[in-house]
Parts: structure tokens; C-alpha cells; sequence
């Protein structure tokens, strides 16, 4: 087999021996609703970390997608309190805003040559700061399209829904696949976390795909954000602190080099599943502590660093040998 | 010697002029601001509150700024802050004495770090993985020690390190002070400092000519580690109590931010510690001073944000070979002008 799927093998395997002890200890977790619900609670976290991975896969890391999450969040339900229009109006002008905002990240970056570490940092406490701006409260969400956006859903055999936000985060990983081994921008995203040298040898647009990354990065974060409002009806600036660091280890469970260059979309996916199947978890045994989480999932990074590292050791020592 | 010191305040200049600037803004805005008090032997005012409230950034940054030398980052020093007081407010309410907790304390701290160490030097793993490890489990691990609660307690030898005075200062700022002088006289005292340079710049070449780099990766994750403890047990004496889920919660961040400020760069090599602790200051002192002029706090990270992008402007390569071409230009017309006269 090519060592290049063994991660994404590996995270799959995981995934399917921890549901199996799940369903042997639990029985009811085999149900379509138990599914479904791992989908709705964890499609926030799902689409930002589809942007995330692609960001990852470049070779650099996006800090500021939690804080755009609450901005989003803030923005649509300060809008739509403060002024009669449509919601899908406001949501197109939020995914306009998330998107340059993303753009101008990658464009300084790329001009200014700083590592995306601190660059995005600032604009970390930017987004976060622009939500504290617009309110410090959390203000509910009433207007009644929202009722019907969050009415609409898919019953499944069994009980089972899958909600709109929850197909979306489906919609959206489908997309990303397609993006990233389809386009020639998502061959760019792979040649530049190759290495930034080779792509410009190569004639890959450094600029350009750099600005890009980024803008889709702020794009699909602006989209976490919407769904998020959808998902809590409020918008609230301290929500969703943290929610990078819960995504980049979604996209290193899923398999993905965080030295760029190497990993899958649907990695990722199967990585956030991981986490809800965690979460899950506890909420049915009820007597582990909530910390619990934050503990397995560390260990759980720490596996998938050190199988990356022996994968590299082994595929180093072949080619050396060949 | 003198030679030395002009150096020196060439280096600091920059950072030191932006602080005088900040604590003017302020002080024009808070008339207040530079008056200080002496009351039962211990100096109140502002300024004296800006290097309280500082102390554990500056802790932090000390550690953080001989990491970023060897061109790496410690993402973990918040959760180990987190660690670090829930261990230290466990052992001193289960029975303990203080030295003795104060020892396991800074015991765990150098595990923290060198666990970190090792990850990064022996396993060869990119540091800002590495550290995310801990940072993501870390205040997991501290919520276990805790058992969820915050652990409070009432010994007077603990609650001194976060709220008593020494020498008429307040005693988180003798501790970091002392702490900061201790690290930068160690390393810029001895070979130390240069070495952990080379190693940043190239670790490969500065493997090759002889500099033991594996040890000195550890000794600079574990330095940030016992930094780490050092913080913790001041946050958690200074509120009496562990609080597992907000102590030390994004100091990493602001600890990076002050190292940035300080003027190291994060791709490694040169490095100042007077600079990153005075990088601390400047953030504390706009954090205070936007609190004490009746600015909305809300605003407070956009000004933290602008002023990441201003120093970023300032420091990128590409802004660099531009006053460089400029101070050229500006010299060739001197000379122009003098020839033609």
C-alpha cells in the first residue's frame, strides 16, 4: 500500500474500533440519531476545519478562525436586531467581510514575508476585538427565518435527522475533496506546502495561492460562524474561544502533515468525528468529567504525530536504500 | 565597556522609546498616573501596578524568548501555568510545607519542559506541534488535579509570593525581576547565550561545529517550563486558589506577543531578554493604561492587534531592505552634495 494513505487508514481504523467498543458497551449509540447529532453538534467545527486543513496542507496555520466565528456570530445578530433585512442578505455580507478579511492575512504574508503564526495571531485579537466592539452581550437571534432554517431537516431511517447545518458540513467537505484533487488551485495548495522553493520553480503563483488559501480559509470560518448562529440562535464575542486549536487537532488526527504537503479533506472529517465520538461517549456514561476530552484528545495527537514521524523515518530509509 | 553599553541601549532603544510614548499617552489621559505612594513600607501607584499585573507575562517571556532564539515556540506555558497552580495549591492544602511545595511545583514545571524538550530534540518533532501537544492536554491534566473545582487555600507563605512586598515592591515583581537579571547575566555571562544563537540560526551548522544543540534545545524548553511554574504559583497565590480552566489562559500568546515586541524574531537566532521583558511591559502598560483612561475595554485587543501589525510592518524583510536602500540613498546624496561643494 502507498505509506501516503497509511495515516488516513490508520485514523479510519480508530475511528471504527472506537465506535465498535462505544456500541458494545452502548448499545443505543448505533442509532441514526446519535449519528445525526454527531453531525449537527460538530458541523461548526467540521467546515472551519475544512479551511484549516487547506491552510495546513500549505505548510502555514490559521489562529484567528475561532475569533471569526464569533464575529460572524455578533455581526449577523447585531445586523438583523438593529435593521430589517433578510437574513440571507446579512449572511452574504458577513461571508463578504470573513473573506477579505482572510485575503488581507494571506496578502501580508505573502508581502510582508512573516510566518502566518503571528500574522494570523493578530488578527485573532482583531476579529475578537471587532465582535467585543459591536457587543459585549449576547443577544438572541428571533427573526423567523432562522425557525425555519433550523426546521428543515432529513429524517433518517430510524429516528434520525440530518439537520441543514449538518448536511452542509457534508456539502462542504464534499466540495473541499474536490477542491484539493480536482483544481489546479488545490494542486498549488499541495506544491507550496511541498515547499515554497520547488512551487515557485515550478511556476506555481506563490502570491496568488498564498492570498487564496487564506481568503478561502476566512471564507469557510465566516461560513462556521453562520452556521454557528443557526445552531445557538444568538451571537455572542466570547463564544467559540479555542476552536482553532480544536481544529487543527481535527485535521492532525485526520492525518494531515502539519509540515504541509501531505494529507486528505476527508481525513479531517473523520478526525472531527473522533472528537464528537469522544464527547459522545462520555455524555452516555455520565460519570467521566468533561476534562476527560481534553486529556484523550492530547494523547490521541500525540500518537499521530509520533505514527507521521515513523512513517517518514520508514519512507526515508527506503528511498535511501532503493 | 562603554562600547558595551551603547550597544546595548542602540538595541534597546526602539522598545524603550515606545514605552515612554504609551506611558505619556496615558498619563495625558489619567493626570494621576506617575504619582506613587509608600503605605505600610510597600509602594503603591500605577506604574508599581503595571510591573504587579505584568509579573506573569514577563515570567513567561523570559522562558519564551531563549525558546524563540533556538528558533523554536512553547505553546504549553499557559496550560503549565494552569499545571503548575493546581499542583502547587493541592500539595500545600494536603499537609505539605511550603518549601516542599514550592519544590514539586517547580518540579513539575521542568518535567513540563522537559517533556517538551525532548519531543522537540530527540524526536525531532516541529516545535509548535510539539508544544500543542501539552498546551491542548494540559489544562485537561490540571482539571484532574483539581477535580474540576478551584482549589483554594489559606497558607500565609503561599498567599505572600502572589501579594506580599520585599524591598518595598510588591513580591511578583522582585520575582521576575530577579529571575530576568539571573537568566540574562547566565546567558550573556557565559558562552551560553552565543551558543543558543547558533543554534537558532542553523542548527545543523552549529551541530557540526561541536555545539552540544540536543542539550541545549531541552535546557531552553526547560527554562520555559520552570518560568511556567514560577507564573503559576504567583496567579494562583495572587487569587488564593487554582482555577484549572482560566489561569494562565492565552498567556502564551501575549508572552509570544511581548518577545515579538521585544524585537527577537521568531525565525530564530539574535535575541534580547531586557527587550521582551520590557515587550511585557509595553503590553501590560496598554492593557492598564486602557483600563485607567476610561477607554472602553473593548478596544483594548484592536489596539493590540494594530499594534502586532505595526511591528510586523517594521521588522518584515521586505520593509527592512527598504530603509536600508533609503539610509543608502539618503548617504550617497550627502556625499554628492559634499563633492560638489
Amino acid at each position: 500500500m502507498n505509506p501516503r494513505y497509511l495515516p488516513l487508514t490508520a485514523t479510519i481504523a480508530i475511528f471504527l474500533i472506537a465506535y465498535a467498543v462505544c456500541i458494545a458497551q452502548y448499545p443505543n449509540m448505533l442509532s441514526t440519531r446519535v449519528i445525526g447529532n454527531l453531525l449537527t453538534d460538530n458541523a461548526f467545527l467540521g467546515i472551519a476545519a475544512v479551511g484549516m486543513t487547506f491552510v495546513i496542507l500549505s505548510g502555514g496555520i490559521d489562529l484567528s478562525i475561532g475569533a471569526v466565528i464569533a464575529f460572524t456570530g455578533v455581526f449577523l445578530a447585531v445586523l438583523l436586531q438593529a435593521t430589517s433585512i433578510h437574513p440571507l442578505v446579512a449572511f452574504v455580507l458577513a461571508l463578504a467581510i470573513t473573506t477579505a478579511f482572510g485575503a488581507l492575512m494571506g496578502a501580508i504574508i505573502h508581502h510582508l514575508e512573516m510566518p502566518p503564526f503571528i500574522v494570523t495571531l493578530a488578527g485573532m485579537f482583531l476579529a475578537r476585538g471587532m465582535a467585543f466592539v459591536l457587543s459585549i452581550d449576547s443577544i438572541p437571534i428571533k427573526h423567523p427565518f432562522y425557525a425555519t432554517l433550523k426546521s428543515a431537516y432529513y429524517k433518517l431511517p430510524g429516528g434520525g435527522r440530518i439537520t441543514l447545518i449538518g448536511g452542509l458540513m457534508l456539502l462542504v467537505f464534499a466540495l473541499g475533496i474536490l477542491i484539493a484533487h480536482r483544481t489546479r488551485f488545490g494542486a498549488n495548495v499541495y506544491a507550496l506546502g511541498g515547499g515554497t522553493a520547488t512551487a515557485r520553480l515550478m511556476g506555481v503563483p506563490i502570491g496568488g495561492t498564498t492570498i487564496g488559501i487564506y481568503a478561502l480559509s476566512g471564507f469557510l470560518a465566516g461560513l462556521s460562524g453562520i452556521v454557528f448562529s443557526l445552531y445557538t440562535s444568538a451571537g455572542y464575542s466570547l463564544a467559540t474561544v479555542g476552536v482553532e486549536l480544536d481544529a487543527i487537532a481535527a485535521v492532525v488526527i485526520g492525518g494531515t502533515l502539519l509540515t504541509g504537503g501531505s494529507g486528505f479533506i476527508a481525513g479531517t472529517l473523520v478526525g472531527i468525528l473522533i472528537q464528537g465520538l469522544i464527547q459522545t461517549y462520555i455524555t452516555f456514561d455520565g460519570s467521566l468529567s468533561s476534562w476527560w476530552t481534553k486529556i484523550l484528545i492530547g494523547l490521541l495527537l500525540f500518537a499521530f504525530i509520533l505514527l507521521q514521524k515513523g512513517l517518514i523515518h520508514v519512507t526515508d530509509r527506503r528511498r535511501r536504500h532503493a | 565597556m562603554s562600547a558595551t553599553l551603547k550597544a546595548y541601549a542602540v538595541r534597546l532603544f526602539p522598545q524603550v522609546a515606545a514605552l515612554a510614548v504609551i506611558l505619556l499617552m496615558v498619563s495625558i489621559a489619567f493626570p494621576g498616573f506617575f504619582r506613587l505612594e509608600m503605605q505600610n513600607g510597600r509602594l503603591y501607584g500605577s506604574l508599581i501596578d503595571i510591573l504587579n499585573r505584568g509579573a506573569p507575562v514577563a515570567l513567561l517571556a523570559i522562558g519564551m524568548t531563549v525558546v524563540i532564539a533556538t528558533k523554536g515556540i512553547d505553546l504549553s506555558v499557559g496550560a503549565v501555568m494552569a499545571i503548575c497552580g493546581a499542583v502547587a495549591a493541592a500539595a500545600i492544602t494536603s499537609g505539605h510545607s511550603l518549601a516542599m511545595t514550592l519544590l514539586i511545583t517547580l518540579g513539575t514545571g521542568i518535567l513540563c519542559g522537559l517533556w517538551n524538550g525532548i519531543l522537540v530534540a530527540v524526536l525531532d518533532i516541529q516545535p509548535i506541534i510539539a508544544t500543542l501537544v501539552l498546551m491542548v492536554a494540559g489544562r485537561g491534566i490540571a482539571q484532574l488535579i483539581t477535580e474540576g473545582a478551584i482549589l483554594t487555600f489559606n497558607d500565609a507563605g503561599l498567599i505572600f509570593i502572589g501579594s506580599g512586598s520585599l524591598f518595598g515592591l510588591p513580591m511578583p515583581v522582585v520575582i521576575w525581576f530577579a529571575f530576568g537579571v539571573i537568566v540574562a547575566l547566565l546567558v550573556r555571562r557565559t558562552a551560553l547565550g552565543m551558543l543558543i544563537e547558533a543554534l537558532g540560526v542553523n542548527r545543523r551548522a552549529a551541530m557540526l561545529s561541536g555545539v552540544s544543540t540536543g542539550v541545549l534545545l531541552i535546557a531552553a524548553y526547560v527554562l520555559s517550563g520552570l518560568c511556567a511554574a514560577l507564573a503559576g504559583i504567583i496567579a494562583a497565590a495572587d487569587i488564593r486558589g487554582a482555577d484549572a480552566n482560566n489561569a494562565g489562559l492565552w498567556l502564551e500568546l501575549d508572552a509570544i506577543l511581548a518577545v515579538v515586541v521585544g524585537g527577537t524574531s521568531l525565525l530564530g537566532g539574535r535575541f534580547s531578554i531586557a527587550a521582551s521583558l520590557i515587550g511585557a511591559l509595553i503590553i501590560q502598560s496598554v492593557n492598564t493604561g486602557i483600563l485607567l483612561s476610561g477607554f472602553p475595554p473593548e478596544f483594548n485587543l484592536i489596539i493590540k492587534a494594530a499594534i502586532i501589525v505595526l511591528i510586523l510592518v517594521i521588522q518584515s524583510p521586505r520593509a527592512q531592505s527598504a530603509f536600508v536602500f533609503l539610509s543608502r540613498a539618503r548617504a550617497s546624496e550627502k556625499k554628492t552634495a559634499g563633492e560638489a561643494k
